[in-house]
């Protein structure tokens, strides 16, 4: 039942995300590319849980510690990355009032 | 109502804000704040993560590390990256999303491992099917595994520490064809044979070692010209690689965050095939400009090269300029000189416009990025679509390290490689300046009958060179 409702979760969220997306001015495509690659750091959250509970296997910690730190600089470089490259179109949204 | 309760609950909250931060994404007006709503959900999601009972005390210590070192160089490369290099930038966090995401598979599987119960123990505690199980985990590994490594090949060729040609070899189909049935033969006999930990657990070695082979057998028959479609699919194989890790340990916010990142990739790569009138298939596989055409070389007519000083006088007594630029702009980081040559034909009183195709560059959206950055006016970019019909009437076009997306070839040449691409119809304006470094055919290996016409003049040089001659003519005369 449970994996069911996991596919369930995963088949809307797919059609939610093609209803969301569907239409973007080609001047906001590379903004939300590296917005949307942030989100994607979300697997953060599954490495977080593997390192934590982990009760001792030095392999899976290694692997954990390392998932961590890329998922982290996935998350943190994609945000500040994206709200660096918006800022420049905002400034220039400022100029024009 | 448990702690877990509330953290899932906490989870249905970033989902949302997931959810509107990726709308607000696609409006210019709304996007920075959309970014920030997406980020607080992010933080909400990995701050509720942190208080779940299953993390053990000791190992605080090691995610700190994970996070100081992660934010450490993620925060440093967002804020040293120029703007030219966006392309690689993303291509390198695509990646290393999908190794996390490859890594949180493995991992899963190495803690049913140093249980020493194995799944009887794992599965009591979570209550899967090992079946599933074992086949998430394969698809995790395989996904991520694939993402990281094109991700990286991508960022090698983009970056130009490996040459960006497309690389085909006799056989390459076949041979990427039999990676990939190997692959689901191996991750077969692993979800079968789950139980015997012996053989499962290096069968998962084999998989991650196949998986990373094949991402860089994928990208390497893709050329230059294609990556706004390969950087597309490979972001969206990074939120479907998060979406599967998600499967892997029941996780819903995984799923639903991953989830809207692969279709938001895969919204992009359609855009990206139709502005080039390919199908992802063709784009993937057919290795186009690996080989130079020699075709319709001979009689193209002579090419007229314009000097600084000629191309000032027809400047000056243009009424109407439209720049197209390329990714030959972005390699000459000539963007701010071009707005500033644009603002000083503005204030002789010329009418400028900024015409963006929509694969210029080498992902989606490069160009408009660059010109932002160089401060120039949303009104004065205009799309493809929009400009095209007024090309005649323009008396200057100015083509800036642009070269398949304004081929005419693409409208006449049906043998031609690129036949049936949209491209900014320039060849149709009044006069047409081409600044470019040689006669080098494009990225797609293609002879470009532009440069011969009788309109088109060429000013060879650095792109930033010869535009900043062109202001300097105007600040004397």
């Amino acid at each position: 039942m449970n994996l069911i409702l996991l596919l369930f979760i995963f088949t809307l969220a797919a059609f939610l995300g093609l209803e969301l997306i569907s239409k973007v001015p080609s001047q906001l495509h590379t903004p939300l590319m590296s917005g949307a690659n942030a989100i994607s750091g979300i697997t953060i959250v599954g490495a977080l849980l593997a390192t934590g509970a982990n009760e001792g296997g030095t392999l899976a910690m290694i692997l954990g510690v390392v998932a961590v730190a890329f998922a982290t600089v996935n998350v943190v470089g994609g945000y500040l990355v994206t709200d660096r490259m918006l800022a420049m179109f905002k400034k220039k949204e400022g100029d024009k009032k | 109502m448990s702690a877990q309760d509330i953290i899932n609950l906490a989870y249905i909250a970033a989902a949302i804000l997931f959810i509107y931060g990726i709308k607000m994404l696609g409006s210019a007006a709304t996007a920075r704040r959309g970014n920030i709503i997406s980020s607080v959900g992010m933080l909400l999601a990995v701050v509720v993560t942190l208080l779940n009972k299953d993390i053990i005390g000791p190992n605080y210590l090691w995610i700190a590390v994970g996070i100081g070192i992660g934010a450490l160089a993620g925060g440093l490369a967002a804020k040293l990256v120029k703007m030219t290099s966006m392309p690689e930038m993303v291509a390198l966090f695509n990646g290393f999303g999908g190794l996390a995401s490859l890594l949180v598979g493995w991992a899963e599987y190495e803690k049913i491992i140093a249980r020493g119960m194995g799944w009887d123990a794992y599965l009591l505690q979570t209550g899967g099917n090992p079946y599933f199980t074992s086949t998430v985990i394969i698809l995790a590994v395989l996904i991520g595994g694939v993402t990281f490594t094109g991700s990286m090949f991508a960022y090698g060729k983009l970056s130009g520490l490996i040459a960006g040609r497309a690389r085909v070899f006799p056989g390459q189909k076949a041979i990427n064809v039999l990676l990939l049935a190997c692959i689901i033969a191996v991750g077969a006999i692993f979800t079968v044979q789950y139980n015997d930990l012996y053989i499962a657990h290096r069968l998962i070695v084999v998989v991650v070692g196949l998986s990373m082979l094949l991402g860089v057998m994928g990208v390497a028959p893709i050329g230059g010209g294609d990556m706004p479609v390969v950087i597309s699919l490979l972001n969206s194989c990074s939120g479907l690689a998060a979406a599967i890790a998600g499967f892997v340990i029941n996780n819903n916010v995984l799923i639903v965050a991953g989830c809207l990142v692969g279709a938001s990739g895969l919204v992009l790569t359609v855009i990206m095939c139709k502005a080039m009138n390919r199908n992802i298939a063709n784009v993937l596989f057919s290795g186009l400009g690996a080989t130079v055409q020699k075709a319709g070389d001979g009689d193209q007519g002579e090419v007229k090269a314009i000097s600084v000083q000629d191309a000032y006088y027809v400047l000056e007594s243009a009424g109407n300029v439209i720049f197209v630029p390329g990714y030959g702009m972005a390699l000459a980081q000539a963007q701010h000189v071009v707005r500033e040559l644009g603002d000083i034909l503005q204030e002789n009183g010329t009418e400028v416009r900024y015409a963006v195709h929509p694969v210029a560059g080498r992902m989606p959206g490069h160009m408009n990025v660059l010109l932002a950055e160089a401060n120039v006016p949303y009104e004065e970019l205009v799309e493809m679509d929009d400009v095209n019909p007024t090309m005649p009437t323009v008396d200057v076009a100015i083509v800036i390290g642009a070269n398949d997306v304004v081929n005419p070839a693409a409208l006449e040449d049906e043998g031609s490689p690129i036949y049936g691409m949209p491209i900014i119809n320039v060849h149709e304006a009044k006069t047409t300046f081409v600044l470019k470094r040689s006669l080098a055919a494009g990225f797609a290996g293609v002879q470009n009958g532009l440069f011969f016409m009788p309109n088109t003049c060429m000013l060879f040089g650095d792109a930033k060179a010869s535009l900043s001659a062109l202001i300097a003519e105007f600040k004397e005369g």
